[in-house]
């Protein structure tokens, strides 16, 4: 940002007092640590200066919101126009009593609804699976039918709200039960906005709740994007995720590199499945992690942005702006959260929502201080929905777009961020794209190096956690927390086990015939799916009905 | 679903002729997260053990087949998820049920404090909850779990 004669005279300078302040300085007082670095053991420099930007050119790599490549966000007017949506994630029991934390939430200045379902769901059971057993409503709300969907959403106006649900492989399933409740409220498919999860790729990689293998689950998802496009316009039908890469402890670099790769294997499968890129990708949208690091996080959004801009206009020849343009969703990080001395947790989580918003997200969730011990108490997600409410309206950081921009550490970051990463892209094309890599196991290896090495650093004690390896408290104050009732378990085998016996046998048996038939076919699986709820087909059975036709996956456990 | 079938491992020896200590970690239930007991699986590794780690996914019933296959000395079970009040003494039942009550079987993942001494009651010989080290569960496998000889 300064020309080649400056940058050299700060050079000069810069060695000139380390010379004559900084090493008198440092013989009497030593650095604190041998070496500075990030969460991600990255290194840190002890100052950054103008010289540090040579070859960022502000117009070309920094640039202007709302402006390719989006360095600094992606809408012209940001925060001072809309600030981020606040969307908690969110579910436990049964859908009455998510539907009531749903309201409550709302009630309390949340403005977009995000559904957590419980593990039965997010694998393709029924409640009463004896897979199930003990699993009810246990992290997230039970969900078997369209009768589960239509009570979670009561008294929800779906033309007012977006929703997004996290769910990948049943994720067209709960697509339809959305859209059927949707119509049951006469509010058009065309109508509805909000986000499915949808993102394969990473479970095979980190989250690991999968069903299906990587090549039918490929073609479940194109179908949802040949589908939204034409009928569902407004719904982001992939919320590409780095959150769950980065949980399951990658570094932030990784984070970045492999949710981009698996974007780029999204987008290339719309491609190869017919569909126009710029009629699809503009409903693309990204979920990030907010970790520890304050300024590799902000970076991290920052790179993620330029990079994908830059991949969709070259690589892709996308030619709608919208195709090019990032929009995400950030999650603080739950791993950082410690169950000793749990109310810290509050301070963390301001930290990171403080990050993602220096960042330019466009919607925010934050964790609750107590989710390394249960699900949230009422209590405790008020503080937290509290917290980006007071980021909104307290602190400022929404007056201006990008405010950290031109910071030289910031830029500089931004910059090593996107090469690193772009040198992880460029391996993975190598090895013929992310889904070859991941069944070469190269990120899910990745991961594990990764984390097993973070581990090692935590317990000699390089990296330091408050509380944890660090200014413990011998005493304890217990924090109230959720539990489940037992009751809940048994109540959704019965309900679910009552819309069984209540349904038309008959259609529901040509249904399920019409579900295989279509998924051994080229037959877009969407309105099949969606006919099949409506005749309240369980999310069990469909899942069964696939399992057969497309097989399943299993860990190859690694470790 | 289909379980990856146990590796085979063959029962190596120490230098002293003292067979190795062999403990499975495994994942029972639905839950996914399985960071930290691929953690453990490689701290318990290079501490010396012989270690079969089951991977996701595994009912109780595969669980206590494969430590029957493998002739374990220990089972550890990681669950975050909440299910471990009903999965946990499963497991234990079923190796009670095959005649296998002196394997010891510990866990950990999200478990609240008030949940242990229902789950220590019922067989399960140590819980881990965030925060332990891998050298305080190394040096409990190494302390309690003895090779049978």
């Amino acid at each position: 940002m300064v020309d080649r004669k400056k940058r050299k005279t700060i050079r000069d300078r810069g060695k000139r007092l380390e010379r004559e302040q900084l090493k008198p300085r440092l013989s009497r007082t030593p650095e604190r640590l041998r070496r500075f670095s990030t969460v991600s053991d990255e290194e840190i420099s002890s100052l950054y200066t103008p010289a540090d930007l040579e070859g960022i050119d502000f117009l070309k790599e920094t640039g202007f919101p709302g402006e390719y490549p989006y360095t600094r966000g992606v809408q012209a007017s940001m925060y001072r126009g809309r600030l981020w949506t606040m969307r908690q994630f969110s579910g436990f029991g049964s859908a009455e009593d998510t539907n009531a934390r749903y309201h409550y939430l709302l009630s309390q200045g949340q403005t977009g609804l995000s559904v957590a379902f419980h593990f039965p769901t997010l694998m393709g059971y029924d409640s009463d699976h004896a897979r199930a057993r003990g699993e009810v409503g246990m992290c997230g709300v039970a969900v078997d039918s369209l009768r589960d969907m239509e009570i979670l959403f009561h008294g929800i106006p779906l033309d007012k709200i977006t929703t997004s649900m996290t769910t990948n492989a049943p994720a067209a399933i709960l697509l339809a039960m959305y859209i059927a409740v949707a119509e049951q409220q006469g509010v058009s498919p065309g109508k509805i906005g909000g986000t499915i999860q949808n993102d394969i790729l990473k479970e095979y990689i980190a989250q690991h709740s999968w069903i299906f293998p990587p090549d039918p689950s490929m073609r479940i998802i194109t179908d949802i994007l040949a589908f939204c496009s034409d009928h569902v316009p407004k719904w982001n039908t992939i919320s590409i995720s780095g959150y769950h890469i980065r949980e399951a402890g990658s570094t932030a670099v990784q984070e970045l590199a492999f949710t981009i790769a698996d974007g780029i294997a999204y987008v290339q499968a719309g491609i190869d499945a017919g569909i126009p890129v710029d009629k699809f990708a503009p409903r693309l949208s990204y979920f990030f992690n907010a970790h520890m690091d304050f300024f590799e996080e902000i970076a991290k959004y920052r790179a993620a942005r330029r990079m994908w801009a830059r991949i969709m206009r070259e690589r892709f020849q996308a030619k709608d702006e919208d195709s090019w343009k990032l929009r995400f969703h950030t999650q603080t990080a739950g791993v950082t959260l410690t169950a000793q001395q749990p109310v810290n947790n509050v301070v963390r989580v301001a930290l990171q929502g403080l990050m993602a918003v220096l960042g330019g997200t466009q919607s925010l969730h934050t964790n609750s201080m107590d989710e390394t011990l249960s699900l949230p108490t009422e209590q405790a997600v008020t503080i937290a929905l509290r917290t980006q409410q007071i980021l909104a309206e307290e602190t400022g950081v929404a007056n201006s777009i990008d405010p950290l921009g031109g910071s030289f550490l910031l830029e500089k970051l931004t910059d090593e961020m996107e090469k690193k990463a772009m040198h992880y892209i460029r391996k993975i094309d190598e090895m013929g794209g992310m889904v070859e890599a991941i069944k070469h196991g190269y990120p899910q290896r990745e991961i594990i190096d990764a984390s097993y090495h973070y581990q090692r650093l935590l317990e000699k004690g390089e990296k330091k956690i408050v509380g944890v390896n660090c200014y413990r408290s011998d005493e304890e104050l217990p924090i109230p927390i959720l539990t489940i009732d037992k009751e809940v378990e048994r109540n959704q085998v019965a309900r679910t086990r009552e819309v069984r016996r209540k349904r038309n046998a008959k259609r529901v048996a040509s249904r399920i015939d019409a579900l295989k038939d279509a998924s051994l076919s080229r037959t877009n699986l969407m309105p099949v799916i969606l006919e099949a709820v409506k005749e309240y087909v369980t999310l069990g059975e469909i899942c069964d009905a696939f399992r057969e036709t497309m097989g399943t996956y299993t860990d190859p456990a690694m470790y | 679903m289909k379980s990856v079938p146990a590796k085979k491992i063959s029962r190596s020896r120490t230098t002293k002729g003292k067979r190795k200590v062999r403990v499975l970690v495994g994942k029972p239930g639905l839950d996914g997260h399985d960071r930290g007991a691929k953690i453990i699986a490689r701290a318990l590794r290079d501490a010396g053990k012989e270690v079969i780690y089951t991977g996701l996914h595994q009912t109780p019933e595969m669980i206590v087949n494969a430590a029957e296959q493998e002739d374990v000395d220990a089972i550890g079970l990681s669950i975050l998820s909440g299910a471990h009040n009903y999965l946990f003494p499963k497991v234990v039942e079923l190796l009670r049920k095959k005649k296998m009550g002196k394997v010891v079987v510990f866990g950990g993942g999200i478990i609240p404090d008030t949940d242990i001494p229902g789950l220590r009651k019922k067989g399960v010989d140590r819980i881990f909850t965030p925060g332990a080290t891998l050298s305080e569960i190394v040096e409990y496998v190494n302390k309690r779990v003895r090779p049978r000889a």
